[in-house]
């Protein structure tokens, strides 16, 4: 596993807070439903819809805090901040940049689940 | 010892926070439902009761500040606690969802102590004010109980337009040493009967009865369109009673009851106060002392009803009221106008 890409304390307490099993049924929702998001904020920015940009990347964001992905969960904020540039090529490299990150992050998170 | 389980909906867009602020949810024992955007929110609150609304801002369709904007309105939603759940940045968002009513803020992600605290909080708060309606209930005719419930119960005062009305059986004391406690408890239950019988039905509240006294309001707790009238009319209709009441009293050898009534009209401030035994609606301010300075002053007055300058003001053009030129009232600070109301 990929050093330091989920906080393994974060992850304990969700354990702890919601049940070992539960979290890993979670895990699963998130691996389904995350890319799906990640491909809102691409038709989001293609369409120039402001709103809904943010509001994916602020989903992809508050999930990657629940489960301790913190560099991919920084990524998702700072696009949620920052909105569109409306400079294509940065915002393309910042969706590049957060798929890469939660790649990381998924594969982190279904070695903790112990695939 | 069985614990009441509560019925919670959790709305939020997102599929993981959801199921997650679901499952923490149940597992401190509540019964928990799920909404996946505002507008499923509002139906499931309409279709069935909750105790709580666990509600997220961030989500298409209807957001959390329309959700809590829509509760606000709907009289059937309005005392519906909501917590706000969210990770949307900046104190903004939580001021806003405050002042749309949200009982309670909650930070995502949401940490299992804090949200227990906080639901248990929130359902203690709706448990008094449930306890408090059903309070309300009892003092109040079942009218004035279901508009209050429509408006919303808070405790606390306001500062309202109001005719306040006090009245009073003169020489009651004479009376009460000359005859039979029983005779007394009788004569009240009656008096009290018909007295209720001509405010209520001409829209006024009776908030205080204290011995052979009582105080009712005209326009509050609830507005009543034209006040100063319907409590004049009142008076008129307490001695055209109290006539009848006194026929049947002189018919049984019994000696007759006079009263007195004093109205005035003003500001006053209005609201609940109360405990978990008692709730109270209170009303305080210049309108109130008036009104009971004037009672008093029937004696001097020898008139049964009397009026202030402002009751006079919008019922003398209808009922041609007798001047009895001004009065200085304890208590009250400039020299108040006095009339006489007619007895039909």
């Amino acid at each position: 596993m990929t050093a330091g890409v989920i906080s393994l304390d974060a992850y304990r307490e969700l354990q702890e807070a919601a049940g070992a099993d539960f979290v890993d049924e979670l895990v699963d929702t998130f691996l389904a439903e995350a890319p799906g998001m990640l491909a809102e904020l691409r038709t989001a920015r293609a369409d120039g819809d402001a709103v809904r940009f943010r509001r994916a990347a602020h989903s992809l964001k508050s999930n990657g805090l629940t489960f301790g992905a913190t560099a991919f969960a920084a990524r998702a904020r700072a696009l949620e901040m920052d909105g569109l540039s409306g400079d294509a090529r940065r915002d393309d490299g910042a969706l590049d940049a957060l798929e890469t990150a939660f790649a990381e992050a998924a594969a982190a998170l279904r070695e903790l689940r112990g695939d | 010892m069985t614990e009441i389980v509560h019925r919670l909906l959790v709305a939020d867009d997102n599929k993981v926070n959801r199921l997650l602020l679901a499952r923490s949810l149940e597992l401190q024992g509540h019964a928990v439902a799920m909404a996946e955007d505002g507008v499923a929110a509002l139906e499931r609150l309409q279709r069935e009761p909750f105790d709580l609304l666990l509600l997220d801002i961030t989500m298409p369709g209807l957001d959390g500040f329309q959700v809590l904007e829509r509760m606000k309105a709907d009289p059937a939603l309005r005392d519906v606690p909501v917590i706000v759940t969210s990770s949307v940045e900046g104190m903004d968002s939580v001021v806003r969802c405050i002042e749309l009513g949200a009982e309670d803020y909650l930070a995502k992600p949401v940490n299992a102590v804090l949200l227990r605290a906080r639901i248990g909080s929130s359902l203690e708060k709706k448990r008094l004010r449930d306890q408090q309606k059903a309070l309300v209930r009892r003092f109040a005719t079942s009218e004035v109980a279901q508009d209050l419930e429509r408006s919303g119960f808070a405790l606390g005062g306001r500062r309202i337009e109001a005719t306040v009305m006090f009245s009073d059986i003169r020489g009651f004391t004479a009376l009460v040493e000359a005859q039979p406690p029983e005779a007394t408890i009788e004569l009240l239950n009656s008096y009290y009967a018909l007295m209720f019988e001509a405010i209520t039905s001409h829209g006024g509240v009776v908030n205080q009865m204290v011995g052979d006294g009582l105080m009712a309001l005209f326009g509050a707790p609830l507005p009543l369109g034209d006040a100063p009238h319907a409590a004049v009319c009142a008076a008129r209709d307490m001695m055209q009673l109290l006539a009848l009441f006194n026929a049947d009293r002189t018919a049984a050898g019994l000696a007759p009851v006079g009263i007195g009534i004093g109205i005035a009209s003003g500001s006053v401030v209005a609201g609940y106060t109360g405990t978990q035994q008692r709730a109270t609606y209170t009303c305080v301010g210049e309108a109130v002392n008036r009104a009971a300075r004037l009672e008093e002053h029937t004696k001097v007055a020898k008139r049964p009803i009397l009026v202030d300058g402002a009751v006079h003001a919008r019922v003398g053009e209808r009922i041609p009221l007798e001047a009895m030129g001004t009065a200085q009232f304890k208590g009250v600070s400039p020299t108040v106008a006095v009339y006489a109301v007619p007895v039909a």
